[in-house]
Order: C-alpha cells, then sequence, then structure tokens
C-alpha cells in the first residue's frame, strides 16, 4: 500500500498580536509548526503503515525552511518527504495550490490513499483536499473523524456532521481530510528526528519544473481569485475604557448594560 | 513572481506598508524597500498611486462574461430539512441580484424534496432548479459535482453561493476544481462593485489581523462560501417563483462512495447563535474552575458561556461552544469577552454582536478596539465582582 501525506508549515496563531499604533500584524517571534489537522493526517498515515505495512510519503509546498514540517513527519515514522519550493508558487490561491500538490502526486504516481488535514489554521478554507480530489478525478471524503477499516479497493470511514456523522465506503485511491477526533498524534522519535534533519535525511525538493509545469499555472500567476484590498478591521464601537477601581469600574458597567436594556 | 520598488518613482507615502501582510516592506531613505520575507503575494501592487512597485507578472486578460447571468444559491438539505443558511444566502444574493439586475435562483438537489421549493421561493428565488434522484438521496460529493457542473454549463450563472456547511465546505472546492473556477472561503461580507460589477468576497486572511477583499476576476461563476448565521434571511411573501425540474442522469457506479449509515447524535448542544447574551472566555481565563465562575456569571444574565479555540483544545469547554473562525459565528444583543486577547479568527465569530464588553490584563490586547466598553484589569477580580453586584440586587 503506498499513501501520500499533504502537510503545511503555518505560523502558530493563537499568539498573534497587533501593533496598537499601525494596526498591523506583529510578526516577530512567532513560531512556525506543522498544522494541527495535517499532524493528525500523519498520525493516520503513519498508523496505517504499521498495520498494512504501507510506504508513505510526506509532500509540503512551502519556502526552503518548510522542509522542517517534512523532518517532523519523518521523526513521526513517515518514510521520505518532498518539499515543493519554488519562487513562482508564491502567492498562490487554492486552485493554483490544488495544481500544484495534485500535480505532486500525479508525479509520484502510485498511491492508494492520499491523506491531508481538513484545513489550515493561517487559512481556514479546508478548500486544498477536496480540489486536489477532483485534480486527480479520485473520490475523497472530508472531516473524516475515524477509520473503520481499509479493504483490498475501498475505505470504511466516519465522516462528522454538525449533528452526528455518516458511515461512508469510498473506493480507493482516495483522498480523505480528517480532522482532529480521529487520533492523538505521537511525539517524532528523537533519533528519526535528528536524522531526519541531516542532510542524508531522505528529503527531496522539487521546483515547477521538476513538476512539468509551467509558470503561469503557479503561484499567483496561475491563481483565479486575487487579493483586491486588505485592511485592519474597522468597528463602530464606543471603544470606551472604564477608569477606576474594580467595584468602581464593575458598577459603571453594569449602568450602561441597564441604559442599553441590555440587562 | 518577484515585486520590487522603481525607487525614482516612489515618494514614500507608505500605502504599501500599510497594506503588506506580511510586514515585508519598509521606509528607507524615504523609499519604499522589499524585504526578504516578500512572499510575492501581490497586496502591494494595487495600493501603489505612484505604479512605483513592480512585478515580472503578466498582465492577464479578462475575458467577456457579458453572457453570465443570474445568482445562485445551492439550497442545502439533509433528510428533507432545509440548512437555514441556505434562506440566509437567498437574502443576500437577493440584494447582490438587485444590483446586478439579475435574478436570483435556488439549486434543489434530492430525493422527494420538491415541497421545499415553496420556502426557498418565499424567502426570494425567483428560480428553483429542482433535482431529484434516489442517487441524490443522501449528500455526496461527486453526484452532486456532476449535477451542478451540468446545470452551470447550461445555464451558465455569473455567481454561486453556498453555505460554510460540513455539506457546502465540501461540496464547493469540488465544483469549483470541476468547473475550472475560483471559490472565497467563509466570506463575511459580498457585495458587487459598482465599477467592474464584479463581486467582492471579504474575508479574514493571511491568519493574522487583517481582513481580504477578494475578487474572480478570471472565471465564471463566481464563487463563494458563507458561514452560517452571518447573513440575514429576509421573508418575501409576494415573491413569484418558478419551479424547474431537471432530468437527472446519474449512474450509482460512478458515485465513488456509498453512505452505509447516517448516525444522528443527540449531543447536548447549546444553539449559541440563538443566544442573547454570551459570556466567553480565551486563555486568559486560565482552567476549568475559572469557567465555573464565567457560568455562574452568564447564569445571572440569562445567557450562555462560550470559548475560544484555545479554551476549546485546553478542554476547559466543549467544542460546541467554540465561537470564532473555526468555531460558531454569533449575533447576541451582548457579548462578554474575558480573557481573550482577541485575535482575528475568534473576532470573525463574534463581531457581529450588538454589544461587546472585554475584560483583560493587557491594554494592549486587539479585543479592545472592537468593544463598547473595556475593562483592564484580572478577570478573577472583575468577574466576581460582577456576579456579586449583579446578586446585591443592581438587577432590580
Amino acid at each position: 500500500m503506498k499513501i501520500i501525506v499533504l502537510v503545511k508549515q503555518v505560523p502558530d496563531t493563537t499568539e498573534v498580536q497587533l501593533d496598537p499604533k499601525t494596526g498591523n500584524l506583529i510578526r516577530e517571534g512567532i513560531e512556525s509548526i506543522m498544522n494541527p489537522d495535517d499532524r493528525h493526517a500523519v498520525e493516520a498515515a503513519v498508523g496505517l503503515k504499521e498495520m498494512l505495512q504501507a510506504r508513505v510519503t510526506a509532500v509540503s509546498m512551502g519556502p526552503p525552511q518548510a522542509v522542517d514540517v517534512l523532518s517532523e513527519a519523518i521523526g513521526m515514522g513517515v518514510d521520505e518527504g518532498i518539499l515543493l519550493s519554488d519562487r513562482a508558487f508564491a502567492g498562490a490561491d487554492t486552485w493554483a495550490t490544488s495544481t500544484t500538490l495534485g500535480r505532486a502526486v500525479e508525479v509520484i504516481g502510485e498511491y492508494d490513499l492520499v491523506i491531508c488535514g481538513r484545513q489550515a489554521i493561517d487559512g481556514d478554507t479546508a478548500q486544498i483536499g477536496p480540489q486536489v480530489a477532483e485534480y486527480l478525478r479520485i473520490p475523497h471524503v472530508s472531516y473524516v473523524s475515524g477509520i473503520e477499516s481499509v479493504e483490498a479497493d475501498a475505505v470504511v470511514v466516519r465522516r462528522r456532521l454538525e449533528d452526528g456523522f455518516e458511515r461512508i465506503r469510498c473506493s480507493m485511491p482516495a483522498l480523505l481530510t480528517v480532522i482532529g477526533e480521529l487520533n492523538v498524534p505521537r511525539y517524532p522519535h528523537v533519533g528519526r528526528l535528528i536524522d531526519a534533519c541531516r542532510e542524508k535525511a531522505p528529503i527531496k525538493v522539487w521546483n515547477v519544473a521538476d513538476l512539468g509545469l509551467k509558470t503561469a499555472e503557479v503561484g499567483l500567476e496561475g491563481s483565479l481569485t486575487h487579493v483586491v484590498k486588505t485592511f485592519a478591521p474597522k468597528f463602530q464601537r464606543r471603544s470606551e475604557i472604564l477608569q477606576g477601581d474594580t467595584r468602581t469600574v464593575v458598577s459603571g458597567l453594569l449602568d450602561r448594560l441597564k441604559e442599553i436594556r441590555v440587562i | 513572481m518577484t515585486v520590487w520598488i522603481e525607487r525614482e518613482l516612489c515618494n514614500g507615502c507608505k500605502r504599501c506598508i500599510q497594506a503588506c501582510p506580511y510586514g515585508a516592506i519598509e521606509l528607507e531613505d524615504g523609499k519604499a524597500r522589499i524585504l526578504e520575507r516578500c512572499t510575492g503575494c501581490g497586496a502591494c501592487l494595487a495600493v501603489c498611486k505612484q505604479e512605483a512597485v513592480k512585478s515580472d507578472i503578466r498582465p492577464r486578460e479578462i475575458p467577456d462574461f457579458s453572457d453570465r447571468s443570474g445568482v445562485w444559491v445551492f439550497a442545502e438539505q439533509r433528510g428533507g430539512v432545509l440548512h437555514p443558511v441556505s434562506l440566509e444566502l437567498l437574502g443576500k444574493a437577493r440584494e447582490l441580484a438587485e444590483a446586478l439586475g439579475q435574478e436570483v435562483a435556488a439549486l434543489l438537489l434530492g430525493d422527494g424534496v420538491g415541497a421545499l421549493a415553496e420556502t426557498l421561493v418565499r424567502h426570494g428565488a425567483e428560480k428553483v432548479f429542482l433535482g431529484e434522484d434516489p442517487v441524490l438521496r443522501d449528500y455526496r460529493s461527486l453526484p452532486y459535482t456532476d449535477v451542478i457542473e451540468n446545470l452551470i454549463e447550461k445555464h451558465k450563472p455569473n455567481v454561486l453561493l453556498m453555505g460554510a456547511t460540513h455539506v457546502g465546505r465540501d461540496l464547493a472546492p469540488r465544483v469549483s476544481r470541476r468547473v475550472g473556477v475560483g471559490l472565497t472561503a467563509d466570506c463575511t461580507e459580498l457585495a458587487i462593485d459598482p465599477g467592474e460589477r464584479i463581486l467582492l468576497q471579504t474575508r479574514p486572511a493571511f491568519g493574522g489581523n487583517v481582513m481580504a477583499t477578494i475578487a474572480n476576476r478570471f472565471s465564471r461563476p463566481q464563487m463563494a462560501t458563507v458561514r452560517p448565521g452571518v447573513m440575514e434571511a429576509r421573508e418575501i411573501p409576494e415573491n413569484q417563483g418558478e419551479v424547474i425540474p431537471f432530468p437527472v442522469e446519474l449512474s450509482e457506479n460512478e458515485a465513488g462512495t456509498v453512505v452505509l449509515e447516517v448516525v444522528k447524535e443527540e449531543r447536548q448542544r447549546v444553539d449559541l447563535s440563538q443566544a442573547r447574551v454570551i459570556v466567553a472566555g480565551g486563555r486568559g481565563v486560565g482552567d476549568r474552575a475559572g469557567f465555573e465562575v464565567l457560568e455562574e456569571l452568564a447564569g445571572l444574565l440569562g445567557g450562555v458561556t462560550a470559548g475560544t479555540r484555545v479554551a476549546v483544545e485546553e478542554g476547559w469547554i466543549g467544542a460546541d461552544r467554540q465561537v470564532g473562525q473555526t468555531g460558531q459565528s454569533v449575533r447576541p444583543e451582548l457579548y462578554i469577552a474575558c480573557g481573550i486577547s482577541g485575535a482575528i479568527q475568534h473576532r470573525a465569530g463574534m463581531m457581529n454582536a450588538r454589544y461587546i464588553v472585554a475584560v483583560n490584563k493587557d491594554p494592549r490586547a486587539p479585543i479592545f478596539q472592537v468593544a463598547d466598553w473595556g475593562i483592564v484589569g484580572d478577570l478573577r477580580d472583575v468577574v466576581p465582582q460582577m456576579i456579586e453586584q449583579l446578586k446585591s440586587g443592581a438587577l432590580g
């Protein structure tokens, strides 16, 4: 069995703060991490590998430093990593990203399952999984919360719904997008992780030419959606900071809430 | 792609610096300079009045889409019950269609669901495309995509909206890739640009505290998903609509998936979207006991508690109470944010609250910028004080 797992390096957005003067994002000191849902995808792939003797390849698109998430994936038990890195990939929307990742899976060639996280915390779109599946013309199941069994040419999974779940049999090759409920990711094995960070680690770097794509098909140029403008959200709020000791500010607040008849 | 500054054209106005989501431009000797951290996203290109920001991107021709007409809404139903987001989208679609001088259509797919068409018409649909077949009984990505692809090819709509539900977020990307169009997820605002007459799609972006307005100039239909609870449904009793049944030719063999079982779970799901008062906690609450105190305050105010992603991940509160980009969107009368810094992912879910109160130790926390009233202080002092004053008859 061959499994391909798609992972992304993201800024740890739980730590994000605004510069009070400019309203801009303070980016200094924000750590890069493996996207949380993707960690569950790696765990799922490595878990299946242990049960079914699969070979697992992790693929990531990103700048050179994104190699760290591939090392981490290898530390968790993935066999090899492929980093898709090229200036031409920059500024990609989900259309161009799914072209790039989908093409990489095609170039790898043989696979039974592609597993990825439901969504990345820096974009929250949840679009890449289904779009890569459509690029590859294979069926997919998103929001996978359980993998029940793997048969010869199909996989039986649970798909999380807002008010319960579905049990679905999906023919293979297939793509699954997974959510945190699926499993508890293991920590990377220290020895493996150290090896995975060395020069001879089983990690390849592919650029746009290695994928056989044109620069016009990827990155900002290959995107179908474009940012017209960005702005710090403005709100018509009173923005009144109440002053005084705790007793005073609380009674002041309750007075105001009574005034507007909320309490 | 690469972005650079023509120094002789730059007048040091700093517009590009403000537009850069990555903080990758700085001013040097009164001229903008692009730093290594530039990702080539292109956000600075549009804002430069001097045309001093250059890139090696080739300008792309915008195709002629004058034959494209109609604002479509995917009407999500499961088990014969319409998802409320479908009606919310119709309310918005009506507004967009009026601005364009085009009509609103709903796509209703399933098996034996024709009776729902009337509800869609009453909420603004002027046409309901009705596709009924046993293969469409349970939602499945491939059969639904096949049907929608055929409809799009035949009728050439201009805009297609879907709810950002577990179904919509599965179907929309599949359809967009199939018909070759861009897609913007989880929009909080949709509008028609009066000049270009394109759909402007606004959403929180770049994983940070910025909103981005996104356009889809190069493909049709312009596709977007919208979270439940963000738009408002409007009943238009006098609206007239036409139901257009169309033949569905699908083979079960090509569906790719079989739904073996649908299991409903009686989770004690709190419907935050209906709550009048929400007391929400974040990292600053510190532990589960802290949430019990918030619970007491919420009880006194006739409200419910909610939490940020961090609070949910720490296990202080259930995932069904998460407010934000990955949780629920809420619009209560009063939202009290305790120990919440106010990252945009959280604000995306609560900025439609009528009144917002913030309690936080850090005066720099972004939450204060969106609050009506702020208290800078330790919530461990402030919240018990609120409880005490409310109990001692301040309510009377």
